[in-house]
């Protein structure tokens, strides 16, 4: 007896086939990637951080470490966006000691924090941490709830405002969605360093494991004065700061 | 005492011009709607430092209210006042109806509302915002299940059982609502613990608010008897949430006050914060607490409607303009990045807002949505008792 295809059946069929090549596709993708990671694993060995010491560096140098971003990432050329509505994910701050009237420039950026704020209030987990102390928004989890800026105790993220074309290719930006500094992951993952700190070339800005005993920022930071920016907060941040 | 349960016809001329009048209303908040999401959020008055701004502030008005709403249901059957359990079907439904709209709200003004779906399979569970999805939509099954034990002859026995679970529910959702705010470390005016039994003493209010305009609006609509001791006594009980709500502003604003990191915020709201500051005084606290409140007490004005709807108008009027002023005014402050050191570039200073048109619409879109939602349900399921005349609800009637 010839079986014919009734509805249902198609419908079965179709889906356990849907299904079964959704499982397999995934799995396939998944295994790209890991490859990919395995030839350079993210661990918790090491914490990725810099070190800024705001008493070598000029304005000038913070101004090109804000340019050698936005060059990098390609922000800052949004046509519609106006004043508070631009990106931002570095930018050069003035600040005057109340008592002695000391004015320091600093640069800030995310501070890429152990337990960073914005990570715990994201609903969707867009807002994550790699086991490298890097703080990145995932960008097809986020849904555009800007709960993590009202969370950054840092003012370091930006909501793109509008459409845009003309991208990085390993920096897909996206209306609607949160973004802040990556640390240059992209870099970093390659064994360079992240393009502000590249931009100064001195030993102003220092970037490193934090962990590494024999890494440039380790040692320094075991030498001299250094803080943390709401050192209050005890979010243990990446970034540190020396001079202010 | 047998309370009957009767549909409105819905047939007249009255009934299709405001399902007219609110149906323009809800098509324009989407046109508003597809003009942001087309263009980006840089067509409207929010920014990178008020992130959220006039949607949020009807959005979380409207969530607020909606478990507000409920609490007519709630003293009916988890406290046993008979005279509020002929209201309770109206309120169960003013709650979910008032939930959707500022949830609608909420959802159109995402950066990418098209990912609801993502917010919805993807949680964080350290994330209030999470949390909060769910108890939102546990909160649409609890009160559903609660409206079907009091339709449901046959369930009627459990209806108090289910009146305790979305009682605590609620309770729990505006804890939840409130915390948004309160767990906020970074932020000067946020960041406190009051805020959540604070949003529960608002949506005590502004939820009681909606109810009294939404019952006496459709009882003169439908020429049906309201007496006086259901009136009377919504009344009264606004009143004193109103006074509650204005007990706990002061509290947290005195608390704050005598924390020395907070003076710049509480002067910025109480003193000096230009626009903030006269939204404080003579929106919230004028407007929306102290004439409510003489409205209410007055004696020449007791029993007299015209002026309870208007109470109960200018306490969601106050009540908007109170979320404003958290919301919005609590981003404009700048947030204390080096304690002893004043900022003189790149980030401080009070940050610029101005709401555009589109945001405006789309909150008032949200409302909308509430109430054409009660305007039809009450016509397809009897929710509202054929009379709520006094020998019907008043257990002491005499004649």
């Amino acid at each position: 007896m010839s079986k014919t295809l009734n509805r249902r059946d198609f419908i079965k069929t179709t889906t356990a086939t849907t299904a079964g090549v959704a499982t397999i596709a995934s799995g396939i993708t998944l295994t790209t990637f890991a490859a990919n990671a395995n030839e350079n694993p993210v661990t918790k060995d090491k914490r990725w951080g810099m070190l800024i010491d705001t008493n070598k560096l000029t304005e000038a140098n913070i101004d090109g470490m804000v340019s050698a971003c936005q060059k990098e990432q390609g922000w800052g050329n949004e046509a519609h966006s106006t004043g508070d509505q631009k990106a931002s994910w570095i930018k050069k701050l003035k600040v005057k000691d109340k008592a002695t009237g000391k004015v320091t420039d600093l640069p800030l950026m995310c501070q890429h924090c152990e337990e960073p704020p914005c990570v715990d209030v994201c609903p969707t987990n867009a807002s994550m941490k790699r086991e490298d102390g890097i703080v990145l928004v995932d960008r097809h989890l986020c849904i555009g709830c800007r709960y993590c800026m009202m969370a950054c105790p840092y003012d370091a993220r930006s909501f793109v405002h509008e459409e845009l074309t003309d991208q990085r290719e390993h920096m897909p930006r996206g209306k609607g969605t949160v973004e802040s500094c990556t640390l240059c992951v992209h870099k970093v993952d390659k064994g360079e360093t992240p393009a502000c700190v590249a931009s100064v070339n001195s030993d102003a800005v220092i970037f490193g494991d934090l962990y590494d005993p024999k890494s440039n920022i380790n040692q320094t930071l075991k030498k001299v004065q250094s803080a943390q920016i709401r050192a209050d907060l005890d979010l243990n941040t990446g970034v540190r700061y020396s001079g202010i | 005492m047998n309370i009957r349960y009767e549909e409105t016809q819905g047939r007249s001329l009255g009934f299709y011009a405001l399902v007219a009048g609110l149906g323009v209303l809800i098509l324009a908040a989407l046109g508003a709607v597809y003009y942001m999401e087309h263009n980006g959020h840089h067509v409207t008055g929010m920014s990178n430092r008020i992130v959220w701004g006039m949607p949020h502030v009807f959005a979380l008005f409207l969530i607020v209210a909606a478990s507000g709403a409920l609490n007519v249901a709630s003293i009916a059957s988890v406290f046993g006042k008979k005279l509020y359990k002929p209201l309770s079907r109206l309120s169960g439904l003013v709650s979910l109806a008032l939930l959707a709209g500022g949830l609608m709200i909420l959802v159109l003004d995402l950066g990418r509302p098209d990912r609801l779906i993502v917010a919805m399979t993807e949680y964080n569970f350290k994330s209030i915002f999470a949390w909060n999805i769910i108890l939102y939509n546990g909160f649409f099954v609890i009160v559903a299940v609660y409206l079907w034990m009091m339709f449901e002859r046959r369930m009627n026995n459990f209806t108090s059982k289910a009146g305790l679970a979305a009682f605590s529910w609620r309770l729990i959702l505006t804890t939840g609502t409130g915390s948004i705010f309160g767990f906020l470390v970074a932020r000067q005016a946020y960041d406190a613990v009051i805020m959540a039994p604070m949003f529960i003493i608002m949506s005590f209010a502004f939820g009681l608010a909606f109810f009294i305009l939404i019952l006496m609006a459709s009882y003169k609509w439908t020429e049906r008897p309201l007496g006086d001791a259901v009136v009377n006594r919504l009344g009264t009980l606004l009143g004193v949430f109103v006074a509650a709500v204005m007990y706990f502003v002061a509290v947290k604003h005195l608390g704050n006050l005598y924390l020395a990191e907070n003076a710049g915020v509480e002067n910025f709201i109480l003193l000096d914060g230009g626009i903030y500051t006269q939204l404080f005084w003579y929106g919230q606290i004028i407007l929306g607490g102290l004439i409510p409140m003489g409205l209410i007490y007055h004696p020449a004005l007791r029993g007299n409607r015209s002026t309870l709807g208007l109470a109960s108008v200018l306490v969601l009027v106050g009540g908007v303009i109170q979320l404003y002023i958290i919301i919005v005014g609590g981003q404009a402050y700048p947030m204390e990045m080096f304690p002893g050191k004043e900022v003189l570039e790149g980030y401080g200073g009070i940050a610029a807002y101005t709401p555009s048109l589109p945001e405006i619409v789309l909150g008032v879109g949200g409302i909308a949505v509430a109430l054409i939602a009660v305007t039809f349900l009450v016509k397809f399921l009897p929710f509202l008792p054929e009379s709520l005349a006094d020998k019907v609800t008043d257990p002491h009637y005499k004649a």
